[in-house]
C-alpha cells in the first residue's frame, strides 16, 4: 500500500455537555496521501479542517471523540489505537507543525530541549551523545542561522517567523513520514510566509516526506498542493487535483471562495482623474522612542501621507514597519516627535484633549479584532449608540432611530439591537464596529487591518460594505493592512512602510503594474496564489 | 561587553530600589501601629500602668508624673515616636511592662521555636498541597477527579484551632502518638505543624490545580504531546513550570502569613513561641512587645515578598527586572 495516510468515512463529534447530543464537526471524510505528496485541505473557520488534523494525531481535544470511520498511518490504525500505540507514531510517523509560533512553544523552557525532544524520540538510532549535534543540524536545516546561538534562547526572544522555523525544526526532528502543517503561517507576515513556505517545500521535496496542509488560503494551497481537498461544515464539498479544483471548481462553494481570496483576482481601485483636496495630511513625521540605556528607536521617519477626501489611502507594511505608529499619530493617541499633523487644513499636532475632542466626532477608528473591541455586556444598541451618549447628541428616541438607521447602513437586521456580541460571528461584529464609528457622521474613517481576523468571504463582505458606504456618505478611508492584495480594491492611493520609512506612494493601479521599489515588488510576489505551481501529471 | 554591564548596574539598581521600599513598608507599619497603640483610644499612661498592675485612681500626681517619666512618656509625642524609632534602628526593642524584660531578649529566646515550627509547617504545605493539586491534574478518572479537585476547598474551610483540637483529641489522648503540648523533640513539632500547613496546603493546591489545569490546555502543551512524549513528561517538563508561576505569588502571601498563624498553633498547643507571646502580650495591653512583634511580622512579610520577587525570573525567563533592548 503506496498511501501513508488514509482516512476512511471519519466522523468526529464534540459534546459539550453530557445531557445534549454530540455536535458533529467532521462529517464521512474519506482522504488518501501518498508517499511524497502535498495535499491542502482548505476550508473556513468552523469547517472542521483543525479537527481533522487533531484526529489524524489522535489528539482531540476534552469532549472530542471519533463516532465513525478509521484513520490508518503507515499502515497502523490510528482510531481505537491505544495511548502506547498513538505515542510510538507521534513525532516519528506523523509530526505536527502547528498554527500559532507564538503560542505553540513553551515559553520557559530553552529551544534547544525542545527540539531535543523530537530527536530523542529516534533513540537508540540516535545515540544519546550526539542528541546535541543533531538539535543544531535540525534548526541549521530549517532556515535558522547561528543555530548554536538559538537552541540556548528562549521562545520570546524569537521573533514570529524565527519561532516558525523552530517549530518545523521540531516537527522534522523526528524524521517523520507525514507532516501536518495547520496554517502554518496564517499568523506572519506575507514576505517571512512566502519564505518559510518555500524553505517547507523545499525540505518535504527533498526527503520525500508527505505533506497535509491545513489551510484557510486557496492561494496558499493553490501555490503548494498537488491535490486539494475543500471543506465546509465538516464536510468535504470537492476535492481533486489543484489545477482542475482551482482552474475549473465544480462546487457553488469553491467559486465562491476563488471569487473572495485576494490574491486570485486582484482588483484595482482606479484613482480617477484628479486627487481631491486632502482630509488628513502628515508632513515630514518623526517619532522616537526612547530606548533603555540611551539611544533612540525611529518608528517613524520623516513620513508624508495624505488621505484625499472621500477617497482612500491604503497604507501597507509589515509588523514594524511603523504604520501602526502612523496611524495612532493621526488620531492623537501619540505625539509625534517632529512633523504636522493637518486635518482638514487645521494643524492639531499640538491640540490637547480638550481641544482635539470636538474634532474627534469628525474621525473615527476600526479596530483589527473585532472579537476584542466590543464590550461583551453592551448590547449591539448600547455599543453603537455609545458615542451619541458621549457627546450628548439626541435623546433616546432620535438615538434609538439613529442605531437602527445605522444597523440598515452596515447592512444587519433591526433586531440585531438587542443582541450581545457573543451572539454574533466574527463579520457581523465588525459590521456593528463599523456601525460604532458611523454613528456621529464622521468625515474620515481610520481603519486599522479591519478584516485581516476574517475569513475570506467574509473578508470580501466586509470590504465591499466599506466601498458602498464610501460612495454613499462620501466617506475617506484610511485604511492599515499588511497585504496588498486587500487593500486594492478598496484603495485610490497607496502608500508602502518599511522600517518607519516611506518606501513607495501613488495610485494604487501604478504601484500594481509598476511599482518602484525592490520592497514593493517583493510584496507583490508573496501574494499568494499568483505564483501557481506546476501540477505536472498528479493524480488523485 | 558593554551590554553586560549594563545589566548588571540596572539589576543593583533595581534591587537598591525594592530594599527601599522594603525600608519604608517597615516604616509605616511601625508608624501605623504607634499610632493605634499609642494614641487611640484611652490614655498610655493608664494603659501602662494597668498592665502593670496599679489602678490610677490610687496614685497622687507627682506619682503619676513619676510613672510618665519611668515610661518616657512626660515627653512629647514626636520626641516618644523618634526615640522609639531610634531604639528599633539600633536593635532596642525597649522593655517589656508585663514581664519586665528586654523585648530583644524575649523575641531571641521565644523566635527559635517559632521558625521551627514555621519551617516544618511551610515544608509540609509544600509536599502537600503540591502533591494534591499535581494528582489532581494528573488524574483521568472523572470520580477522583473531582474528589482532589473538593479537598482543598474543605482545607479551607476548616478553622485551624478547631483542626488543631481535634488532632490533639485524636493523636494526642486517643493514640497517644504525639505529645499534646510543649516543645520536647521534634514529635512535639507534628500536630502543630498540621495544624498550620492545613489551610496553607488547600490554598497552594487549589490555586496550582487551577493553573496546571489551565496550562495543559494551552497550544503549546497540545504541540508537545504531538511529539511523542507522554502525559506524565508533558506535565512534569512543561506545564509545571508555567503553573508555578501564580503560585509563586501566592506562597509569597502565605510564608508571610506565618508569624499570624503561629498565634492560633502555639495557643493551642501551649508552645512558648513568639505566636504564643503575641496572644499574650495583647491581653496584658503591653504595647512595647505588641509593637516589636508586629513590626517582626511585617517584617518577615516584606523580606519574603522581596525574596519571592528576587526568584521569580528563574522560573519566568520573560521577566526581567532590567529594561531589555529588543
Amino acid at each position: 500500500m503506496s498511501a501513508i495516510l488514509e482516512i476512511q468515512g471519519l466522523s468526529v463529534a464534540y459534546r459539550p455537555h453530557r445531557h445534549r447530543p454530540p455536535v458533529p464537526a467532521v462529517r464521512d471524510i474519506s482522504l488518501s496521501i501518498g508517499r511524497g505528496e502535498t495535499v491542502a485541505v482548505v476550508g473556513e473557520s468552523g469547517s472542521g479542517k483543525s479537527t481533522l488534523a487533531a484526529a489524524v494525531l489522535g489528539l482531540l481535544p476534552g469532549t472530542g471523540a471519533v463516532t465513525g470511520g478509521s484513520i490508518t498511518v503507515a499502515g497502523k490504525p490510528v482510531t481505537g489505537a491505544s495511548e502506547r500505540a498513538l505515542r510510538d507514531l507521534r513525532g516519528r510517523v506523523v509530526a505536527l507543525i502547528p498554527q500559532d509560533p507564538t503560542v505553540t512553544l513553551n515559553p520557559t523552557r530553552r529551544i534547544g530541549p525542545q527540539v531535543a525532544e523530537s530527536v530523542r524520540r529516534r533513540q537508540p538510532e540516535v545515540p544519546k551523545r550526539s542528541v546535541d549535534a543533531e538539535v543544531l543540524a535540525a534548526l541549521s536545516a530549517a532556515g535558522l542561522e547561528n543555530p548554536e546561538l538559538r537552541a540556548r534562547q528562549y521562545p520570546h526572544e524569537l521573533s514570529g517567523g524565527l519561532r516558525q522555523r523552530v517549530l518545523i525544526a521540531a516537527g522534522l526532528a523526528g524524521e517523520p513520514e507525514l507532516l501536518i502543517a495547520d496554517e502554518p503561517t496564517s499568523a506572519l507576515d506575507v514576505t517571512v510566509q512566502k519564505r518559510i513556505l518555500d524553505h517547507l517545500d523545499r525540505l518535504v521535496a527533498g526527503r520525500g516526506i508527505a505533506l497535509l496542509l491545513i489551510t484557510h488560503d486557496l492561494g496558499v494551497a493553490a501555490d503548494r498542493a498537488d491535490r486539494v481537498v475543500v471543506m465546509r461544515s465538516g464536510e468535504v464539498v470537492e476535492s481533486g487535483p489543484a489545477a482542475t479544483v482551482l482552474g475549473s471548481p465544480q462546487h457553488e462553494y469553491t467559486k465562491e471562495l476563488l471569487r473572495a481570496a485576494p490574491g486570485f483576482s486582484v482588483t484595482v481601485r482606479e484613482a480617477g482623474e484628479r486627487t481631491p483636496e486632502p482630509i488628513l495630511q502628515l508632513e515630514r513625521l518623526t517619532k522616537d522612542y526612547a530606548l533603555p540605556g540611551g539611544g533612540n528607536f525611529r518608528a517613524l521617519d520623516e513620513v508624508t501621507l495624505q488621505v484625499p477626501k472621500g477617497q482612500t489611502l491604503g497604507l501597507v507594511g509589515e509588523s514594524g514597519s511603523g504604520k501602526t505608529t502612523a496611524l495612532r499619530s493621526a488620531l492623537g493617541l501619540i505625539t509625534p516627535t517632529a512633523g504636522r499633523i493637518r486635518f482638514d487644513g487645521q494643524d492639531i499636532t499640538d491640540l490637547g484633549w480638550r481641544q482635539l475632542r470636538p474634532l474627534r466626532r469628525r474621525f473615527q477608528l476600526v479596530h483589527q479584532n473585532p472579537f476584542a473591541a466590543l464590550d461583551p455586556r453592551f448590547s449591539v444598541e448600547q455599543t453603537i449608540g455609545e458615542p451619541l451618549v458621549s457627546f450628548r447628541v439626541g435623546d433616546r428616541t432620535t438615538r434609538r432611530r439613529r442605531v437602527h438607521e445605522l444597523l440598515d447602513a452596515v447592512g444587519l437586521p433591526r433586531d440585531f439591537a438587542g443582541r450581545r456580541p457573543a451572539e454574533l460571528s466574527g463579520g457581523q461584529r465588525q459590521r456593528v464596529a463599523i456601525a460604532r464609528a458611523l454613528s456621529l457622521e464622521p468625515d474620515l474613517l481610520l481603519l486599522d487591518e479591519p478584516v485581516s481576523a476574517l475569513d475570506v468571504r467574509v473578508q470580501e463582505q466586509i470590504l465591499n460594505l466599506l466601498t458602498t458606504l464610501q460612495n454613499d456618505l462620501g466617506l475617506s478611508y484610511l485604511f492599515v493592512s499588511h497585504d496588498l492584495a486587500v487593500v486594492a480594491g478598496l484603495a485610490h492611493r497607496v502608500a508602502v512602510l518599511r522600517g518607519g520609512r516611506l518606501v513607495e506612494e501613488g495610485p494604487t493601479a501604478e504601484v500594481f503594474s509598476n511599482p518602484q521599489s525592490e520592497y514593493t515588488q517583493e510584496l507583490l510576489s508573496a501574494i499568494a496564489g499568483r505564483s501557481p505551481r506546476e501540477h505536472a501529471g498528479t493524480t488523485s | 561587553m558593554t551590554s553586560v554591564k549594563w545589566l548588571t548596574s540596572s539589576t543593583a539598581r533595581y534591587l537598591a530600589g525594592r530594599v527601599l521600599q522594603a525600608v519604608i513598608v517597615l516604616w509605616a507599619v511601625y508608624t501605623v501601629t504607634f499610632g493605634i497603640l499609642y494614641l487611640l483610644p484611652s490614655d498610655p499612661v493608664e494603659l501602662q500602668l494597668a498592665a502593670a498592675n496599679v489602678q490610677v485612681d490610687e496614685l497622687s500626681p507627682a506619682e503619676l508624673a513619676a510613672a510618665k517619666q519611668q515610661y518616657g512618656l512626660d515627653q512629647p509625642l514626636a520626641t516618644q515616636y523618634f526615640d522609639q524609632l531610634g531604639g528599633l534602628l539600633r536593635g532596642d526593642f525597649g522593655q517589656s511592662i508585663s514581664l519586665h524584660r528586654p523585648v530583644g531578649e524575649l523575641l531571641a529566646e521565644r523566635l527559635p521555636s517559632t521558625l521551627a515550627l514555621g519551617a516544618t509547617a511551610i515544608g509540609l504545605a509544600l509536599v502537600l498541597g503540591g502533591t494534591l493539586a499535581y494528582l489532581a491534574a494528573y488524574v483521568r478518572v472523572a470520580w477522583l477527579k473531582t474528589v482532589l479537585n473538593r479537598l482543598p476547598a474543605v482545607g479551607v474551610s476548616l478553622p485551624p484551632f478547631f483542626v488543631g483540637l481535634l488532632l490533639i483529641q485524636v493523636f494526642a489522648f486517643e493514640l497517644g502518638w504525639f505529645p499534646a503540648t510543649g516543645t520536647q523533640g521534634a514529635s512535639s513539632l507534628v500536630l502543630p505543624a498540621i495544624t498550620m500547613a492545613v489551610p496553607t496546603a488547600a490554598m497552594l493546591a487549589q490555586v496550582l490545580t487551577r493553573s496546571l489545569d489551565d496550562q495543559l490546555a494551552e497550544p503549546y502543551v497540545a504541540t508537545a504531546a504531538a511529539r511523542g512524549l507522554s502525559r506524565q513528561y508533558v506535565q512534569a517538563r512543561h506545564a509545571l513550570r508555567n503553573a508555578l508561576l501564580p503560585t509563586l505569588t501566592l506562597l509569597g502571601l502565605l510564608l508571610g502569613a506565618t508569624v499570624t498563624e503561629a498565634v492560633v498553633a502555639e495557643t493551642v498547643f501551649s508552645r512558648p513561641g513568639v505566636g504564643q507571646m503575641a496572644q499574650q502580650a495583647v491581653l496584658a495591653q503591653d504595647v512595647p512587645l505588641v509593637q516589636a512583634i508586629v513590626v517582626l511580622a511585617a517584617a518577615v512579610f516584606v523580606v519574603i515578598n522581596l525574596l519571592i520577587d528576587l526568584v521569580y525570573p528563574l522560573f519566568d525567563p520573560r521577566i526581567t527586572h532590567t529594561p531589555r533592548v529588543s
